[in-house]
């Protein structure tokens, strides 16, 4: 499906879908945690769309707000999107898991949470991946501040 | 026996599994829970070598990022630093000369021929023959080889800048790139004569840790793991960047699925690396080895993804800028992550010996994993 | 004292009867044990540093490199280097290790090839013991070495250690069985256990000539299920350094760790003396039937040496497979062994009775 087409078919999922991002290269769209379960299985089970594969999962720390960025493709009809989820409580993000629709989700979820404090409710093992269990803050966000670990010049 | 077996009060147990231990090729910790040797599940540990390369890019400039990429997957080092470069350029909407384009494809070939060797000595030891860790190092030299004089590193290369290549090719490059591709055709045979045919390995390997299509790419496996299971899933094939798109090559597609057709896919892979070398080398345009950029790269402002094939699987580069000189946000999405989040699946209801194949099969470099 | 290379009898029957005449006979026989002991230490020592040294270049040979060149001429102090280190290295023990089996483990695996090698004729009349019942008394005590193996083990207070331990349990007792079995297809023709009567059985050609496929084939399979019993790749299952670190061995260092490994290459000593000795003529030179002359210019070759050759031809056959082949599962090894070298091995001795009932050899 072309962009066009992927567009038309998000906005029949869920009407408030965002496209003002600008498209560099995939389609962009920003949705709010609310509808992120009904598009993601929509998005994956939909034959016209089947999108299978995630091939990056990632948190960004926009000050302001939280998002979070799937970047999905679909091995079948060879179409990809960005799907962001903008998440406007910054001190305490929670968006639902969707790593029981694709599985690569669950350590990328992990890291997500481990380094930006990003909690994916229903996760079946959200624990930090990378830091140390009693590690505290989120080193990702942009306001951390570890005056021991991090060198500033 | 069954009777028996099911009156027997068994308990299962833990191990650890690393952070030292000789087959985890790193520091990567796996809780194994064990069943006298039976596998009933795998826990990764990472983090043991996270440095958070991509805070660290938050504060450098585009042509520091670059230098980072290298600690990650130190094995494919030149393609990592290659897709910053592709992403940066990207960004930059910035043509490079077509001598760049080939020689960055020359080497990325070669880097994963290097890659690919070392990870068939390994694959070797990991079964318990090691002399063939020996011969992958002994083939493996003489690429090294020829990095070292090209670019006066061995292993951390940084040969690749935004905007082109650091300095042009030696003039030695590629009497010698010819030099070994002589001598590695007559050694491939070699490696197949030593392992794939040897029925021990067979039997190792065959039917261990099968992994289905459809698990491949709901786990996000990607490289020749994921094409032992007939994923196809070559970013050279799909989006083709550098000099692919006008090589001729094959995409490896094995449909089994297990640690043999994982070998084979790499096996066959180093036959298809020779070929886009062979179809190059002797075609390298002459012209500028750099384009033109300023000292101080901003991008616009914007997001740009970038997707390479590294040797195990792919490499996505994704840079959120907001028009300073350093990335809003960087994120590598390394492969081995997420090959690594397989194991699991894979090893369900196989041995110690096993998990340890899969893993070599899997071509893990905890770097990568951990970044 | 009459002193011949070829025939050492009359050369320890006058030292024996000297020490009797010089001492009472109850202090001469005990001085002559005591003389017998230095020397086979001494020769374990020295069988351990070669070996250890042999193995290495070996597997350089195999690996395409020179392997130790630094140390002394061509690196051959390399190994003397190697057990200085070891003597001076802390004896590390784990906490809540069971220290008296810990101990005592390196010691019962040592035990068991110092005893087998008693039994090996290196030359005519160049052997401690000749029990009658030799090859029987050879395959009893070696068993005792998986003892050791299973103590150290169990005694590390380690999981590592202990499934290594178990892996070497299940593989010595499963493949002990092939030994003994391939042994005795050669004691069915021989008819004898005294290894010094099996030796000269062989005077008019070795068994493995005279007993023809039968004979080939207990040879084949005595090298894989003895490569197995000590705990040898392909086989090495117990150590499998890359799945379980080291196997029963991971906590011991120092000399500890050196009677491990000593006791390894001791065990493959033996295993080639015995292979050499039962399928080869041990220290009988190459006969063919009765043809005078060749027989004769092979006399020429002192027994001590014929004996040495053959010994190291297996042993390299033994590195061969070390360094050549990757390691099996646990439970395809025990596969091989219940499920094909174990009936094969039963249809052979039947086979060979056959031979040996119908004079159907050599």
């Amino acid at each position: 499906m072309t962009n066009e087409d992927l567009k038309q078919k998000i906005l029949t999922i869920v009407p408030s879908a965002d496209f003002t991002d600008p498209v560099y290269e995939f389609l962009n769209v920003t949705i709010l945690p609310a509808d992120l379960r009904k598009l993601a299985e929509q998005l994956n089970s939909d034959p016209d769309l089947s999108f299978d594969y995630m091939f990056c999962l990632t948190g960004v720390d926009w000050v302001t707000h939280m998002m979070v960025v799937y970047h999905l493709y679909s091995t079948k009809n060879d179409h990809t999107v960005v799907m962001k989820v903008k998440i406007d409580d910054r001190g305490n993000p929670e968006v639902e898991t969707l790593c029981d629709i694709w599985k690569t989700a669950e350590f990328h979820e992990r890291e997500a949470y481990d380094l930006f404090g990003i909690k994916f409710l229903n996760h079946p093992d959200l624990r930090r991946i990378f830091l140390e269990d009693d590690w505290v803050g989120y080193p990702m966000r942009k306001d951390y501040v570890d005056e021991v670990n991090i060198v500033e010049l | 026996m069954e009777e028996v077996a099911q009156n027997i009060e068994t308990q299962e147990y833990f191990i650890n599994m690393g952070p030292q231990h000789p087959s985890t090729h790193g520091v990567l910790r796996l809780m194994l829970t064990l069943d006298g040797e039976i596998i009933k599940k795998v826990q990764p540990h990472l983090g043991y070598i996270h440095r958070s390369i991509e805070k660290m890019c938050e504060k450098d400039s585009y042509q520091q990022v670059v230098h980072l990429t290298d600690r990650m997957d130190y094995l494919g080092c030149h393609i990592n630093n290659e897709a910053v470069c592709l992403t940066v350029e990207k960004g930059l909407e910035l043509e490079v000369p077509d001598r760049v384009k080939v020689i960055r494809t020359i080497i990325s070939e070669l880097t994963r021929l290097s890659s690919h060797q070392l990870w068939w000595g390994v694959m070797g030891m990991d079964l318990g023959a090691i002399t063939t860790f020996l011969y992958g190092f002994r083939d493996r030299e003489m690429i090294t080889d020829i990095f070292e004089e090209t670019c006066g590193a061995r292993l951390t290369m940084n040969y690749n800048v935004p905007g082109g290549l650091m300095f042009d090719i030696h003039p030695n490059f590629q009497n010698r790139t010819k030099q070994f591709l002589e001598h590695f055709k007559k050694k491939l045979p070699e490696y197949d004569k030593l392992l794939t045919g040897n029925v021990i390995f067979t039997e190792r390997t065959k039917g261990i840790g099968y992994l289905s299509k459809e698990d491949a790419i709901s786990y996000g496996v990607t490289g020749p793991s994921a094409r032992a299971s007939g994923f196809s899933c070559d970013v050279r094939k799909k989006n083709p960047y550098s000099a692919y798109d006008r090589v001729d090559f094959k995409e490896i597609l094995f449909t089994e699925g297990d640690c043999f057709a994982r070998y084979q896919a790499r096996i066959a892979e180093m036959w298809e690396s020779m070929k886009i070398i062979e179809q190059l080398i002797d075609n390298i345009p002459e012209g500028e080895y750099k384009a033109k950029t300023k000292a101080v790269i901003k991008l616009p402002p914007g997001e740009y993804y970038q997707r390479v094939e590294t040797p195990r699987g792919e490499l996505g580069v994704y840079i959120i800028s907001d028009n300073k000189k350093n990335p809003y946000r960087v994120k590598f999405r390394s492969p081995g992550f997420s090959n690594l989040s397989a194991l699991d699946k894979m090893a369900r209801g196989f041995k110690i010996a096993d998990l340890v194949a899969i893993m070599s099969t899997l071509d893990l470099v905890i770097p990568d994993i951990d970044r | 004292m009459g002193f011949s290379i070829y025939d050492f009898s009359d050369f320890i029957n006058n030292i024996h009867a000297f020490l009797i005449e010089t001492f009472s006979p109850a202090i001469g026989n005990i001085i002559g044990m005591a003389i017998v002991a230095v020397c086979f230490l001494g020769f374990i020592a020295l069988l351990g540093l070669s070996l250890v040294y042999i193995e290495r270049k070996v597997c350089a040979l195999f690996q395409q490199r020179l392997g130790p060149m630094r140390v002394g001429k061509w690196g051959t102090a390399q190994t003397v280097a190697d057990i200085i280190k070891l003597i001076f290295k802390e004896p590390l023990m784990t906490k809540d290790s069971d220290k008296f089996l810990f101990n005592l483990a390196p010691f019962i695996v040592m035990i068991a090839p110092v005893m087998a090698i008693s039994l090996i004729p290196f030359a005519s009349g160049l052997q401690a013991v000749d029990f009658d019942i030799g090859i029987f008394f050879i395959v009893a005590v070696s068993s005792i070495g998986v003892t050791g193996i299973l103590l150290a083990g169990w005694s590390s207070n380690n999981k590592y250690s202990l499934i290594g331990a178990m892996r070497s349990g299940a593989q010595i007792v499963s493949y002990e069985l092939s030994v003994i079995l391939s042994l005795l297809t050669i004691v069915v023709l021989s008819g004898s256990l005294q290894l010094s009567v099996i030796v000269e059985s062989q005077r008019e050609g070795w068994w493995i000539f005279r007993g023809h496929i039968p004979a080939i084939i207990a040879f084949i399979i005595f090298i894989v299920a003895s490569t197995a019993e000590s705990n040898r790749g392909p086989f090495d299952m117990a150590e499998a350094e890359s799945e379980i670190t080291a196997g029963f061995h991971t906590e011991y260092s120092g000399i500890k760790f050196a009677y491990f490994f000593l006791a390894e290459y001791v065990n493959m000593f033996i295993i080639a003396a015995v292979g050499a000795t039962i399928f080869f003529g041990g220290w009988m030179p190459l006969h063919i039937g009765n043809i005078e002359f060749f027989n004769n210019a092979m006399d020429l070759i002192p027994p001590v040496i014929w004996f040495f050759m053959k010994v190291s031809a297996i042993i390299f056959l033994l590195m061969w497979f070390k360094w050549t082949f990757p390691r099996l599962r646990i439970d395809q090894m025990l596969t091989l062994e219940w499920k094909y070298l174990l009936p094969l091995n039963i249809m052979n001795i039947l086979l060979m009775s056959l031979v040996v009932l119908t004079d159907f050899h050599f």
